[in-house]
């Protein structure tokens, strides 16, 4: 993660690729991400590997909170300019609505940043981003 | 109910979660209201490439997974309860190349919630992490009876 020819590729080229593919758990749950402009769209494709309930069947609660948490992680180094992984302190998670069985998205926001702390709002839709299935927030330290 | 019954119902529970048995979860033990899981470490789920530290998704989804389940471990039908909302607190990274345990248990049961607190610790008992979550009672007949069946293994 801390790979700085690759943090910089990333923030360079808008290419989330390469960086994904260095942290094994993104590769896991298939965790993607794509920049428009100065905003990143994290997706979670359909992937049979995350369900949880079958007779639904929907996406395990617990990917859909580490998609969020690892969507939220990124979002905070690259907002930041900070070459290291954030270290997370808390986290936590309102579900909306069943995650079903298909591609999601989840965008983030600093709600604040202070010197060695900061706040972090996440939100996960799959129809329609008027209706999300969850919302998050979670605490990070900025390591120094 | 037996801790064995509660030991079959959570393990046929946890085979019919994909992501459950990717993590390759399992059950370490069973009581009234209370539950035990393991979560192997693996490369698979590192978050950290650097220090080999297993990313917190991979905890998360540990104690939600533990959290739903002790439900099992509490009532005597089984119902599907949804979760409504889960609090995480990391408290230390997880050390690499060790497994991860959670023991959760419910602390209050209503007629429509359910108040669940959870402890992810690692050999040792130095605590990765806590959780609070709150689950909702839809009740069992929101569940297809198949399903049911296939948790109780038809009637214990």
């Amino acid at each position: 993660m801390t790979d700085p020819e690759i943090l910089r590729h990333t923030r360079e080229s808008g290419d989330f690729s390469r960086l994904l593919e260095s942290v094994p758990y993104a590769r896991f749950i298939g965790l993607e991400c794509d920049r428009f402009g100065d905003d990143l769209i994290f997706r979670l494709p359909k992937k049979e590997e995350n369900l949880g309930n079958p007779i639904l069947p929907a996406i395990h609660g617990g990917v859909i909170g580490g998609f969020m948490e690892m969507s939220a992680a990124i979002y905070l180094m690259m907002s930041q300019d900070s070459m290291r992984m954030p270290r997370i302190v808390d986290f936590s998670l309102d579900y909306l609505r069943a995650g079903l069985d298909r591609e999601t998205y989840a965008e983030c926001r600093l709600t604040r940043q202070g010197n060695r702390v900061a706040n972090v709002m996440i939100t996960a839709w799959q129809k329609s981003r008027s209706q999300p299935i969850a919302t998050a927030r979670a605490h990070f330290l900025l390591e120094d | 109910m037996t801790d064995d019954i509660r030991l079959n119902r959570v393990r046929r529970f946890l085979e019919t979660l994909n992501q459950a048995r990717e993590l390759g979860l399992t059950v370490e033990a069973t009581g009234d209201g209370v539950l035990t899981m393991c979560l192997p470490y693996s490369d698979r789920i590192i978050g950290n490439p650097d220090t080999g530290v297993i990313h917190g998704g991979a905890i998360t989804t540990l104690m939600d997974t533990t959290s739903g389940s002790v439900i099992i471990c509490a009532l005597q039908d089984f119902e599907l309860c949804p979760t409504l909302d889960l609090r995480v607190d990391y408290m230390r990274p997880a050390e690499p190349h060790k497994p991860v345990f959670a023991r959760a248990e419910t602390y209050k049961i209503t007629r429509n919630i359910i108040f669940t607190r959870c402890e992810a610790y690692q050999e040792g008992g130095e605590t990765i992490a806590n959780c609070v979550g709150t689950f909702m009672r839809i009740g069992k007949e929101a569940t297809p009876k198949g399903y049911r069946d296939l948790i109780t293994g038809g009637e214990e």
